[in-house]
């Protein structure tokens, strides 16, 4: 196998200009912000060439042996691209973002240092090619964002920055555990679709047992019920770090380890076989439902959006315990259409925070008047959320629909459809008084960020962007160059067909 | 040549440091810590041999012996004590006695690594300590002397006990030196009595569990650089001298298929974790916090000591290659982390004025790089990725996985967390602003302390993590 440098030029992209920018001084604003979106675009440009590269049959492997039998392992294949990309896209607002929303708060240095090395520990978490190396960069990535959640330095960033840890890293040693039990079983060689320990002359107690506990390894960060408790309280974090977390970095890297090991570590019909995928189609469902239903009596805007995470991260999960290729090309859709509302509803919320001083749904009536650019952004993502057609949110939902329908899991799509009015059900009374009822005399706390724009430039862009990809990727997923296609393609080397 | 290239690696050091004692200027020392990092390198080039000191073959003579196990410890010291000496050197408040004393500390680790003689390993042993002692004596204060006058106590009763295990052994055998012992090893009361006797006094030296109690107060109360060569270092005389006698010397007791003396050791280093641990993670001040970190962490590689006992009873291969690589590689780990994180502490605890942790906050957030150093060092010593001690747990895990060690295996997992738990308490402190939005004011003006110093902390514990990258060249070297 010829080594290639790219995906390591993909991970040096952003951890070194990361490292770079610790050093640089609190105050070299403009230094540092043009690193950092040098940076971003560097990547950018380069996920894309690779993007094509796959698509024209070309193969990106990197080895470093660490042990015997033991290899450092990075690799870009279709599903890496697809997280890829969507880190990629997303890391470029979010810093944007981040620089107008952190314009006067100290210990910006060490805050974008780690904002690069948790996009970084994200790109090599999608690169990973096998389950060793997927470690690595999973718990690389608990390190990194940790010093984001707590950024603000306060009593209660410090607290939910504990739970955090507890969760994270309990589960990293249980991820560990289950990867050395496999590592003696079978050994670590690359994911490959159709997985890896299907021939191998194991009891099946024993795969149950790895199964488990890369299930609870991984469960944590994708916040399956009854791991998800984390999440809700990182919510202190500042709201770029909320939208990272939430749409590319920490829940994806969850989501991504279950599709990788469903697909190229079990194989799926063997999971199948054993009852693996029931198991997590089981919790996937119960998360959906359970999740939105705590959505439903939050009062607190960033609260509601994180329990809407816990719910819409799971389908991901679902798609791909469904089995089948329709199914998972919804589920791995998702990844990407999750992303891009998420980060869309988080940026509005931290505009509304950062602008007015809203923090509560209460307190949204007639939002909509004073920031309609913004309140037109957070309706497009709700509605994507709901999974109003053409929206992206809609291709997900119809995708899994099918998948559920092929695989005559009917009560799964009782599930769909009572999430979905659920979705509908804490989203609207929201857009309702954003638009209709008639704004307060006096917000909580209204500052004036822009003479031109209804607030700082940076922090509305960036939230118009991605509404206009939750537009977009729905009205334009019928061609091939979208997130469709990609995803298509690449459910049909997962499944051979 | 390599036999004067040996001979050098305990006169060299030794030489200089006893000038630097009769002439008190740190320039002095200077050559012979240079010359103990060079031939301390350089020993990894050289091939693994015996050597009969001035001719005299063993039985009569004294031999010496390089192995892999030697090889890699000697260069273990070279760097890790190199990297402790800059720190001294830039640390201007060291008396100068220090040097001639560390100098002895290295040429006396030297010759314990390379000693085949059971007696002369005892010499040795012996004067290391007396070194190690002095240099704890060194901070003024009662306290200091009261910490220093436990551990001789303690080390001194060690010495008793393996000396009366040496004197055994030569009643028995009639011979000294360790290959010899080996061959002629019969499985008698008077042999396993010199083993549970000798395995005491190392277990004092090496401050393992429940002998441990010298050990917070010995290696909080003394001079930062002296905390970190004592603790990544020295130590390991003990836990080495372990591994000799459990894994080679006594080999033909310890491998019997039904020895459960093994079990004995496991579990010690398990109590060792969970005490060390649960000290560290409450005691209010920072430098203890790192010594009882090294409580536990001994325990660790008390734990894996055992692992390869109960492994050399299911297989009689004795100590293979990929066993002893994978425990001199955990004890790296550990020297690497525990020095960076005793320099970047007392690095902190200096700037402060103040050793307790709730005082340090401040002092805590002016020092980035020390900060940072620390927390290498507990990722390292937790064993996160990517990092030396990761590699180290992946090895000790599959290990006890082969044994089918579960209990051991959820111990080492538990201990990682637990690290985690006691590090936490750090490096949460260094991103905390205090109550509200506004920072932290020092309760005292922060002393000014050189960065320079910081940054010999950090490049430890960074070598502690990015020596992972040199895992596969370490472990296909000799294969």
């Amino acid at each position: 196998m010829s080594q290639s440098i790219w995906p390591w030029l993909v991970l040096m992209t952003s951890a070194l200009p990361g490292l770079v920018i610790f050093f640089i001084p609190e105050t070299r604003r403009t230094l540092r912000s043009l690193l950092n979106v040098g940076a971003a675009l560097v990547k950018l440009q380069l996920v894309g060439l690779l993007l094509l590269g796959l698509y024209a049959g070309e193969s990106y492997h990197w080895q470093l042996p660490l042990l015997p039998g033991l290899t450092l392992s990075l690799k870009v294949d279709a599903l890496a691209g697809l997280f890829l990309i969507l880190s990629a896209v997303l890391w470029l607002l979010t810093t944007l973002y981040a620089i107008g929303y952190l314009e006067h708060s100290p210990h910006r240095s060490r805050f974008f240092g780690f904002f690069s090395l948790c996009v970084s520990a994200t790109a090599g978490v999608a690169m990973s090619a096998n389950l060793f190396t997927f470690v690595v960069f999973y718990e690389l990535l608990t390190l990194a964002t940790w010093p984001l959640v707590v950024h603000r330095g306060t009593p209660q960033a410090l607290a939910a920055g504990r739970v955090y840890l507890r969760y994270t890293l309990v589960s990293g040693s249980v991820l560990l555990l289950g990867a050395v039990t496999l590592h003696a079983l079978v050994g670590t060689p690359e994911f490959v679709p159709g997985g890896y320990v299907s021939d191998a002359d194991v009891a099946q107690v024993w795969l149950w047992a790895v199964f488990v506990l890369l299930l609870i390894g991984l469960g944590v960060k994708a916040a399956l019920v009854p791991l998800h408790g984390w999440l809700p309280r990182a919510m202190v974090a500042p709201a770029p770090v909320s939208a990272l977390l939430h749409a590319v970095a920490v829940v994806k890297a969850g989501a991504f380890g279950i599709v990788r090991v469903m697909f190229e570590v079990f194989g799926i019909e063997f999971a199948a076989d054993l009852g693996m995928a029931d198991l997590l189609l089981g919790l996937a469902a119960l998360t959906i439902v359970y999740g939105s239903w705590r959505a439903l009596f939050e009062s607190d805007l960033k609260k509601r959006l994180a329990f809407s995470t816990v719910s819409q991260v799971s389908y991901v999960a679902l798609g791909v315990a469904l089995a089948g290729p329709l199914g998972a090309i919804g589920g791995l859709i998702h990844i990407v259409h999750q992303g891009v509302m998420k980060i869309t509803l988080f940026l509005a919320a931290g505009n509304y925070a950062e602008t007015l001083g809203v923090h509560k749904v209460s307190e949204l009536s007639g939002v909509g008047r004073r920031m309609p650019w913004t309140t037109a952004a957070f309706t497009l993502g709700a509605l994507g959320m709901i999974g109003f057609p053409p929206l992206a949110g809609f291709v997900s939902k119809w995708y899994l629909g099918l998948g559920a329908w092929e695989a005559e899991a009917n009560w799964v799509l009782a599930v769909l459809l009572v999430s979905g009015l659920l979705n509908a059900a804490y989203f609207l009374p929201l857009l309702y008084r954003a638009w209709f009822e008639s704004p307060p005399a006096q917000w909580p706390q209204a500052q004036r960020l822009s003479r031109v724009f209804e607030t700082h430039a940076l922090l509305l862009f960036p939230p118009l962007v991605t509404a206009s990809l939750v537009v977009l990727l729905g009205v334009l997923a019928g061609l091939n160059v979208t997130s469709l296609g990609w995803v298509q393609w690449l459910v049909k080397r997962e499944f051979a067909l | 040549m390599t036999e004067w290239g040996l001979a050098a690696l305990v006169v060299w050091p030794l030489l200089w440091g006893a000038l630097t004692l009769v002439m008190p200027v740190r320039w002095a020392a200077l050559p012979g810590v240079l010359g103990g990092v060079f031939f301390g390198t350089w020993v990894l080039t050289w091939a693994p041999q015996s050597v009969a000191l001035g001719g005299w073959l063993p039985p009569l003579g004294l031999s010496w012996r390089l192995d892999g196990v030697s090889q890699f410890m000697i260069a273990l010291v070279a760097w890790v004590g190199g990297l402790s000496s800059l720190y001294a050197w830039w640390d201007r408040s060291l008396p100068s006695a220090f040097w001639g004393l560390w100098l002895g500390v290295w040429a006396a680790m030297n010759a314990l690594l390379l000693t085949a003689d059971v007696f002369h390993f005892y010499v040795t042993l012996e004067l290391l300590s007396v070194a190690a002692v002095a240099l704890v004596a060194l901070t003024p204060g009662p306290a200091a002397t009261r910490a220093a006058f436990r551990y001789l106590l303690v080390s001194l009763t060690g010495s008793m006990l393996f000396l009366l295990g040496v004197a055994l052994l030569y009643g028995r055998y009639g011979v000294l030196d360790m290959l010899l012992l080996r061959d002629a090893m019969q499985g008698d009361g008077i042999t396993a009595l010199a083993l549970a006797v000798m395995t005491l006094g190392l277990m004092a030296k090496a401050a393992v569990f429940p002998l441990h109690g010298w050990l917070p107060q010995a290696h909080a109360k003394a001079q930062t650089v002296v905390s970190a060569v004592l603790s990544a270092l020295v130590i390991k005389a003990g836990l080495y001298g372990l591994l000799r006698l459990w894994l080679d010397l006594f080999a033909p007791l310890t491998s019997q298929p039904d020895s459960q003396a093994g079990w004995v050791l496991a579990l010690l280093g398990t109590v060792a974790i969970f005490w060390g641990g649960y000290q560290a993670f409450r005691t209010p001040a920072l430098k203890p916090l790192v010594a009882w970190s090294t409580v536990a962490q001994v325990g660790v590689l008390v734990l894996a000591l055992a692992l390869m006992v109960e492994a050399t009873t299911r297989d009689s291969d004795g100590l293979t290659e990929t066993l002893w690589r994978g425990w001199v590689w955990l004890v790296a780990a550990h020297a690497l982390a525990k020095a960076g994180w005793f320099l970047a502490a007392g690095t902190v605890q200096k700037r402060a004025g103040e050793t307790r942790l709730a005082g340090l906050g401040v002092a805590l957030q002016r020092s980035p790089l020390s900060v940072f150093a620390m927390a290498l060092a507990v990722v390292s010593l937790a064993g996160l990725p990517l990092s030396m001690g990761f590699l180290g747990k992946w090895w000790l895990l599959s290990l006890a996985w082969e044994l089918q060690a579960w209990l051991w295996l959820a111990v080492s997992l538990l201990g990682s967390l637990l690290t985690l738990a006691y590090g936490w308490r750090v490096l949460n402190l260094g991103l905390s602003t205090g109550h509200g939005a506004e920072p932290l004011t020092p309760q005292a003006p922060l002393q000014t302390v050189p960065t320079r110093l910081d940054a010999v902390a950090l490049i430890l514990s960074a070598l502690s993590v990015l020596g992972a990258l040199g895992g596969y060249w370490y472990w296909e070297a000799g294969a």
